[in-house]
């Protein structure tokens, strides 16, 4: 296991570079939008990939909620945490692009202001992860990822009604897609999905070894209660 | 133009920062293991 | 299914008579509602016209502030006198604690809604150029919305540090498509523009999901205390 992941690296690492130059030079210049709508190779692809991730957590939060199974709770927490750097990517890069072309930040269309939901609850799902008791906190957790997940389809209803009562420029564009711009961007999906695997492959061994460092520290603690513990409790303490 | 390769820096800006914060609390979780096992030494 | 129904309408008589007797949590929640509506009043100050647009934001965001004061004190009782321990341990359905909970302060905020809506009226100068019979509608299940799911995340919240702080957090981003159902509804009744219709069908749709979700869930989040 340890040997594949330098040379899976070294090749998300080509992939990406290769990803980057067709975004940038061999993927054809846009009518109306100039260069500028090349960011719409980064922006699609990372969306794409954080509403994945967001699926796999709801999945895993379910697996959890019916099995208890440890590895299902891990799995939601990597795919959570890497969720949401990819959807902060989305939230950076869609702003970037509107200004140029549309004069404004920020216009509360569909897409990005789903975008933006998603993200705050899942912020909120990691900040439930940090702040509670470390016995309960997987479970909950899995129950807060079921609510998100029940929520989706009602941000995505009322946002729509609002978008049709209230019309504005809708950013990212709609209609078809010139096949060569589509070829580039499914490469840039292609690659940056490579790279969320084996960032949440990273982040889930990081995991495991938290844990099982926690327990052995915790074992410890209980054996020899008279030793002086040089750093406060692993398992942290309740409110 | 400019606003390109913001967007394409800001977002290998992210990704760098996060990645940066797995580096940390691996090396910090290798620390902490290299010291409970130099108190397993002492106690032998 | 009776026991549910008779154990919920005793686990509710029994706060509410609490409550009544004691009054600590209405008072302070009542001044704090006075006070939201009249710092509101001073930072936006509208022509009439404006006013019926934007007065659905004002008053729901001021009824939302209300209710997370009010949810916040909801399991307090309950965790001074060790009640969770004792609920956990009995054959009794978690779901009806959870319902007497929620029907529970659904009255509560309910009765600080009604104090506040006449002061929101007069400092406004409102006036429903919509259907208004509409408007009950809109408060009961918009306040139904806000209070299933707040009950819900104050009890995950129980075991939490900053625990004042987590409601909120976490009832805040869910809650986004019935603030805005809340929101728009209340704007279409008051301007008449538009239907409140596709509104309240979103709002009746939200609290069925999510009535029904806590309802099947709320038995984790008790054992998990």
């Amino acid at each position: 296991m340890k040997r594949v992941f330098p040379i899976l690296g070294a090749l998300t690492g080509v992939l990406l570079s290769y990803a980057l130059y067709e975004a940038l030079v061999a993927a054809p210049t846009e009518q109306t939008m100039g260069n500028v709508q090349r960011i719409f190779y980064y922006h699609v692809p990372s969306a794409w990939t954080a509403f994945i991730l967001f699926f796999i957590n709801f999945f895993a939060s379910v697996v959890y909620l019916i099995w208890r199974a440890n590895k299902a709770d891990i799995v939601a927490l990597v795919t959570a945490e890497v969720g949401v750097v990819f959807c902060t990517v989305v939230l950076v890069t869609g702003p970037i692009w509107a200004r140029p072309v549309w004069g404004i930040w920020w216009t509360w269309d569909l897409r990005l202001t789903l975008t933006l939901v998603l993200w705050l609850i899942y912020v909120s799902y990691l900040v439930l992860r940090r702040f509670s008791s470390s016995g309960q906190t997987p479970l909950l957790a899995a129950v807060l990822a079921v609510f998100g997940a029940l929520d989706v389809p009602l941000v995505y209803f009322s946002i729509w009604f609002f978008r049709t009562q209230h019309p504005q420029p809708v950013i990212g564009g709609g209609g078809s897609i010139d096949p060569l711009m589509l070829h580039v961007l499914l490469i840039n999906w292609l690659a940056f999905s490579c790279f969320a695997a084996l960032v949440c492959w990273s982040r889930y061994r990081l995991e495991v070894l938290r844990r099982e460092v926690d327990e052995t520290l915790a074992l410890e603690a209980l054996l020899e209660p008279r030793h002086p513990q040089t750093r406060t409790s692993p398992t942290g303490s309740a409110g | 133009m400019s606003y390109l390769y913001a967007a394409y820096i800001a977002t290998w800006a992210i990704h760098i920062a996060y990645l940066a914060t797995l580096l940390r609390r691996y090396t910090r979780l290798r620390d902490e293991i290299a010291e409970f096992k130099g108190r397993i030494e002492e106690k032998n | 299914m009776s026991t549910v129904a008779n154990l919920t309408r005793a686990t509710l008589a029994k706060d509410l008579r609490l409550e009544w007797r004691s009054k600590d949590a209405i008072n302070s929640m009542l001044f704090f509602s006075l006070l939201v509506v009249v710092i509101f009043s001073f930072s936006f100050d509208p022509t009439a016209e404006e006013s019926r647009r934007i007065a659905g934001g004002l008053v729901w965001v001021a009824f939302l502030f209300a209710a997370v004061v009010a949810l916040n004190q909801t399991w307090a009782r309950e965790m001074r006198n060790q009640v969770l321990d004792a609920y956990r341990v009995s054959p009794a359905p978690p779901n009806a604690l959870f319902l007497a909970k929620v029907i529970g302060n659904f009255i509560f905020v309910t009765v600080l809604q009604a104090l506040m809506t006449p002061l929101f009226i007069v400092f406004y100068n409102l006036r429903a150029l919509g259907p208004a019979y509409q408007l009950p509608i809109v408060a009961a299940l918009g306040t139904w919305a806000l209070v299933v799911n707040g009950t819900f995340f104050a009890a995950m919240s129980l075991r939490t540090r900053s625990r004042e702080i987590m409601l909120p957090l976490l009832l805040f981003p869910i809650s986004i498509p019935a603030l805005l159902a809340m929101v728009e509804a209340t704007g279409a009744i008051l301007t008449g523009e538009f239907s409140a219709k596709f509104w309240i069908v979103l709002l009746a749709a939200y609290d069925l999901v999510f009535t029904i979700a806590s309802l099947f869930l709320f038995g984790f989040v008790l054992q998990a205390e």
